[in-house]
């Protein structure tokens, strides 16, 4: 496998895609850690994989659910909803405009 | 008193016979915190206040009813939290500065769970950022140091509950594992160290890392401590859908039984170049032990190892670029551009593997591979009971020594990731001590054999007892 | 409709299911009667950290039920992904959805002006509501988290929708159906049921298309996506401004830009809202928190029988069975169990001989909710000839003019006769009766 190395292009869109903004010595350090990281997880190119079924969950275990229920008991009060930010108007999060025509 | 020895077994023991009363057991823990804690970073929060008033209470109930050791499994017993649990009314920071000011308005439910056993929180620990690391150095904290040489890690990235437990600030801390989390930090800290079986033990409120690896464990001075407070924290959670009604076993009831015949299998994968030949030749005079007990050794093979390290390293910072998007500074904490850099790294590296283009070469593959190890494990269950492979295939390091190349760091799980691919249970105890280090030695079962470990290790460690060396504190 | 540019609709509509719980948490599902903003939140639907979702069975069952009346094959196996993407009124940063298996597919929805391929029905969870509002002289954007995590299911059409009349016709059917099903209010002015259209125009001309189905066609290389339409009004308009808009830009020799555009009531056009630089990379997994989903055959037949008889059929079984019209009756119910009561009416009126078709007319016309109503309506009262014709006698006395009109051939006159002769009696009077006794007088 030819090593990958990722563009600094490459790294500000991937951080935008995790809303991220990097500043310029972010970009050149993560460039050269993330390449050398993909680098390593490309071995798995080797794993001959055609006929296996992937695992996103290990257990097995299928068919989890509720009764369609309201539990008052684990409704937060307004206040408390709240209590961790700052940035709040009659109880409501507040957050910068955020653009509309 | 004497914390350093003190085990949950002693405890229970001591505040029946009224050797000694919650309140003085709390007061001289608090004590210990206060005079040790400088030197070693175990704790971020702590509870003092509420742990006093909680222990003045449990001393009237022990007056009052004197069933409540039986309706109260753990009454008294100091807990060390990590970070990762939720804690309402508690300071909740995942060992990040983004949400250093957090306050949760609820509880997980393991924390749930042992408070109504009758723990008592002594506080918050230091850890790896939301559990990103196997040191304890990438807290964004002051890193926690190893009770046995503060120029050392304690092993990650529960490093503040490991610490803790070994320098006698409480009995029990708990932890999360998601590829090494409790088991190295167990294994650094001459502690028993168990990451259950996936879907074992409640998730809920735990702060996610990778949810399809997170497992919720805790580490304890012995095997009997150990197994004592996974009979409280185990079971189905109705808040948790990934946790598995399957019966909660008798982890206690079954420590003693013989086991003659057990057959344990040695990994070839894990016997290789890069592991240290001390901890090579500590754990092959540890299966001489397990002979010893009635064991039988054989070699086995788990052949996709090697490919085990690269599908963690796409699916975890998968999990993870995905957990951490809530963070966005809105409902609490701060805005985004406050994560560490590890924190950063796994969540571009999360949002590569799954981007549009690459997700079924690597996402997708590693899930494949995921498979293909858990098959491993399921072939090799077939021929062995146990499978016992070192911990780590160093000792602790150096404090500052992988900081620099995450990928040296990474490596460092390699023998303990498997088994969360897998989801089956490992359990790290003490194998012995080498340069005055403690070496940490897994065993691994198949799903849901927590006890079987605990037998098997319950043994060793009567052999053994290598629980009765204590921290020196050195180079401090 | 111009012949050259031939519009190619495809819709997808959001509605909300009124389920008494969320989707993935135990608040109560009532975003709309709050009162107060952020009073139905928890851990869960608040994204906070370590909160972890549980999924609502009901809304899962629903879900396949709007997917069996709309004809839809089931998945046996399905699950959640998440979705990804930043935006303040999304907590945990991601959308819990349906990506490639979703619990209903292939399905189709007649419409009046023709048959609409159903592609996809799935189920996720809706977002918090921003409100865009000054506070202390600042704009600023206020976010209500009592809508986070209501279960919304969304239905994707093929792009066979042909004109903008046609895609009113299906919303309108797809609301009926929901309504029908009784599984969600539909509420459009409040968002309960939200509206997509995704519009481009196919030049025939270019593509020799004499004999061949629209359907067989190479699709536009463009789509204008046209969103957060809250009437079917302003859907049919808005996409009528659309097909004008493209087809000008297009007799240019240009390409619309693909763009989501919103609909300006007031003015009565469309506008960009914003120009899609690059796809959206939504990076859709497995989530892992929620186990996959099987849906067995026992499981899908229990949701089977306890799905109502189709609307269209049943409207077409009154039709025969008692020649009601489809566009009167369907004006009487909404729900299935509402259908179920009128049921039972029509039967019960059948046997004590009362004409259904009456019974359903007056119920439409003047409002009567019974068959008692609808007796009390019809009954007439017990009166002899004689003193009918003693009371006709003296009305056409009263109204020389009416009669002299009757005898030149207006006979239409004789309903005002009847209608006089009623008034003057006091009395209820079958109307065929009086119409007979007064031409008798006439004579």
């Amino acid at each position: 496998m030819a090593k990958k190395h990722l563009t600094s292009e490459d790294i500000i869109h991937i951080a935008k895609l995790g809303n991220l903004t990097l500043n310029d010595k972010e970009v050149e350090m993560f460039k050269k850690q993330l390449s050398s990281v993909i680098d390593y997880i490309d071995k798995l190119q080797e794993v001959d994989t055609k006929k296996i079924e992937p695992s996103s969950q290990i257990t097995g275990l299928t068919d989890v659910f509720r009764e369609d229920k309201v539990n008052e008991e684990r409704t937060l009060p307004q206040d408390k909803a709240l209590a961790n930010t700052k940035s709040k108007a009659n109880g409501l999060f507040k957050v910068k405009a955020i653009l509309t025509e | 008193m004497d914390l350093l020895e003190l085990t949950i077994k002693d405890t229970i023991e001591a505040l029946k016979d009224k050797t000694f009363s919650c309140l003085e057991l709390t007061k001289e823990t608090f004590s210990n915190i206060k005079k040790n804690d400088k030197k070693i970073n175990a704790f971020l929060t702590l509870d003092e206040e509420n742990a006093l008033k909680q222990a003045k209470e449990y001393d009237d109930l022990i007056k009052e009813d004197a069933q409540i050791f039986d309706k109260k499994p753990l009454l008294g017993v100091p807990v060390a939290v990590k970070d990762l649990f939720t804690t309402e009314g508690i300071r909740t920071t995942a060992g990040s500065k983004i949400i250093g000011d957090y306050i949760p308005p609820f509880n997980s439910t393991v924390i749930k769970k042992l408070l109504a056993a009758g723990a008592i929180i002594t506080g918050k620990t230091n850890q790896d950022a939301w559990g990103h690391g196997s040191s304890g150095e990438n807290t964004d904290y002051e890193p926690t140091k190893n009770p046995y040489d503060l120029t050392r890690v304690p092993g990650g990235s529960s490093s503040g509950s490991g610490a803790a437990v070994a320098y006698g600030a409480s009995l029990v801390g708990t932890g999360t594992d998601t590829g090494s989390s409790v088991r190295l930090p167990a294994g650094f800290c001459n502690l028993v160290g168990l990451k259950p079986t996936y879907g074992r033990v409640s998730r809920y409120g735990i702060i996610a890392m990778a949810s399809s690896f997170d497992t919720i464990g805790h580490m304890t001075k012995t095997v009997y401590d150990n197994a004592k407070v996974l009979e409280v924290t185990a079971g189905v959670d109705p808040y948790d859908s990934t946790t598995v009604p399957e019966k909660v076993g008798s982890y206690t009831k079954v420590l003693g039984q013989s086991i003659k015949g057990l057959k344990i299998g040695l990994p070839k994968e894990y016997f290789v170049e890069g592991l240290d030949k001390k901890i090579d030749e500590s754990i092959r005079n540890s299966l001489q032990v397990f002979e010893k007990l009635g064991a039988t050794i054989q070699e086995i093979s788990l052949p996709y190892t090697d490919y085990a390290m690269a599908a963690y390293y796409i699916l975890v910072p998968s999990e993870v670029s995905s957990n951490l998007s809530r963070f966005d500074g809105v409902r609490y904490g701060k805005a985004r551009e406050v994560f560490g850099a590890e924190a950063k790294r796994r969540i571009m590296l999360g949002s590569y593997t799954l981007s549009s283009g690459y997700y079924d070469a690597y996402y997708l593959k590693a899930a494949k591979v995921r498979t293909l190890i858990k098959q491993d494990f399921e072939k090799a269950f077939e021929k062995v009971d146990v499978i016992v492979a070192p911990t780590s295939p160093t000792l602790p390091f150096k404090i500052g020594e992988k900081t620099d190349d995450p990928l040296a760091m990474y490596l460092s799980d390699i023998f303990l990731c498997p088994v969360n691919l897998a989801g089956i249970p490992g359990l790290s105890i003490q194998s012995g001590f080498v340069d005055d280090l403690p070496v940490g030695m897994q065993l691994m079962g198949p799903q849901f054999s927590e006890e079987l470990l605990y037998k098997t290790a319950y043994l060793f460690e009567k052999e053994t007892e290598y629980y009765k060396i204590h921290p020196k504190f050195k180079n401090g | 409709m111009d012949k050259k540019y031939q519009p190619i609709i495809g819709m997808e509509v959001h509605v909300e299911l009124k389920t008494a719980s969320k989707m993935f948490c135990s608040c109560k599902n009532d975003p709309f009667h709050a009162g107060k903003p952020n009073v139905y939140t928890c851990p869960v639907c608040l994204g906070l950290p370590g909160a972890l979702p549980v999924a609502n069975k009901k809304a899962i069952e629903w879900t396949i039920k709007l997917g069996l009346a709309l004809g839809c094959k089931i998945n046996s196996l399905s699950k959640f992904d998440r979705k990804h993407y930043f935006y303040p009124d999304l907590p945990k940063g991601y959308q819990i959805s349906q990506y490639d298996l979703p619990f209903c597919y292939q399905g189709k929805v007649e419409t009046p002006l023709g048959l609409v391929g159903i592609t996809r029905v799935h189920l996720e969870e809706d977002t918090g509501k921003l409100i865009h509002q000054e506070v202390d002289g600042q704009n600023v954007s206020l976010i209500d988290f009592n809508r986070s995590s209501v279960p919304l299911v969304e239905i994707v059409t093929e792009p066979e929708i042909y004109s903008a009349a046609q895609a009113k016709e299906y919303a309108k059917k797809l609301r009926q159906i929901v309504r029908y099903l009784d599984i969600s209010d539909a509420d459009m002015e409040k968002g309960g049921m939200r509206l997509e259209a995704n519009i481009s125009l196919l030049n025939v001309d270019s593509q020799m298309t004499n004999d061949k189905p629209i359907s067989n066609l190479k699709l536009p290389n463009y789509k204008v996506e046209l969103k957060n339409i809250n009437s079917f009004r302003f859907l049919e308009r808005g996409i009528e401004y659309e097909i004008e808009r493209q087809k000008e830009i297009l007799e240019k020799g240009e390409t619309p830009i693909q763009e989501t555009r919103g609909f300006n009531a007031e003015k009565n056009r469309t506008y960009s809202q914003r120009t899609k630089e690059e796809a959206a990379d939504y990076r859709y997994f497995p989530d892992p928190d929620l186990p996959p989903i099987n849906i067995d055959s026992k499981w899908l037949g229990e949701i089977t029988k306890s799905n109502p008889v189709d609307f269209d059929l049943r409207l077409k079984s009154w039709q025969e069975e008692y020649r009601l019209k489809p566009e009167l009756v369907e004006l009487l119910f909404e729900t299935a169990s509402d259908a179920d009561r009128l049921d039972e009416m029509f039967a019960t009126a059948t046997k004590e001989k009362l004409s259904v078709e009456k019974l359903v007319n007056a119920m439409v016309h003047k409002k009567i909710k019974t068959i008692a109503e609808f007796k009390k309506l019809t009954s007439v009262d017990e009166v002899s000839d004689e003193f009918l014709l003693d009371i006709i006698k003296k009305v056409l006395l009263a109204n020389p003019k009416a009669v002299v009109d009757y005898k030149a051939g207006k006979t239409n006159v004789i309903n005002f006769l009847v209608g006089m002769v009623m008034r003057e009696a006091k009395k209820k009077i079958e109307f065929n009766r009086l119409v007979g006794l007064i031409k008798k007088s006439l004579a």
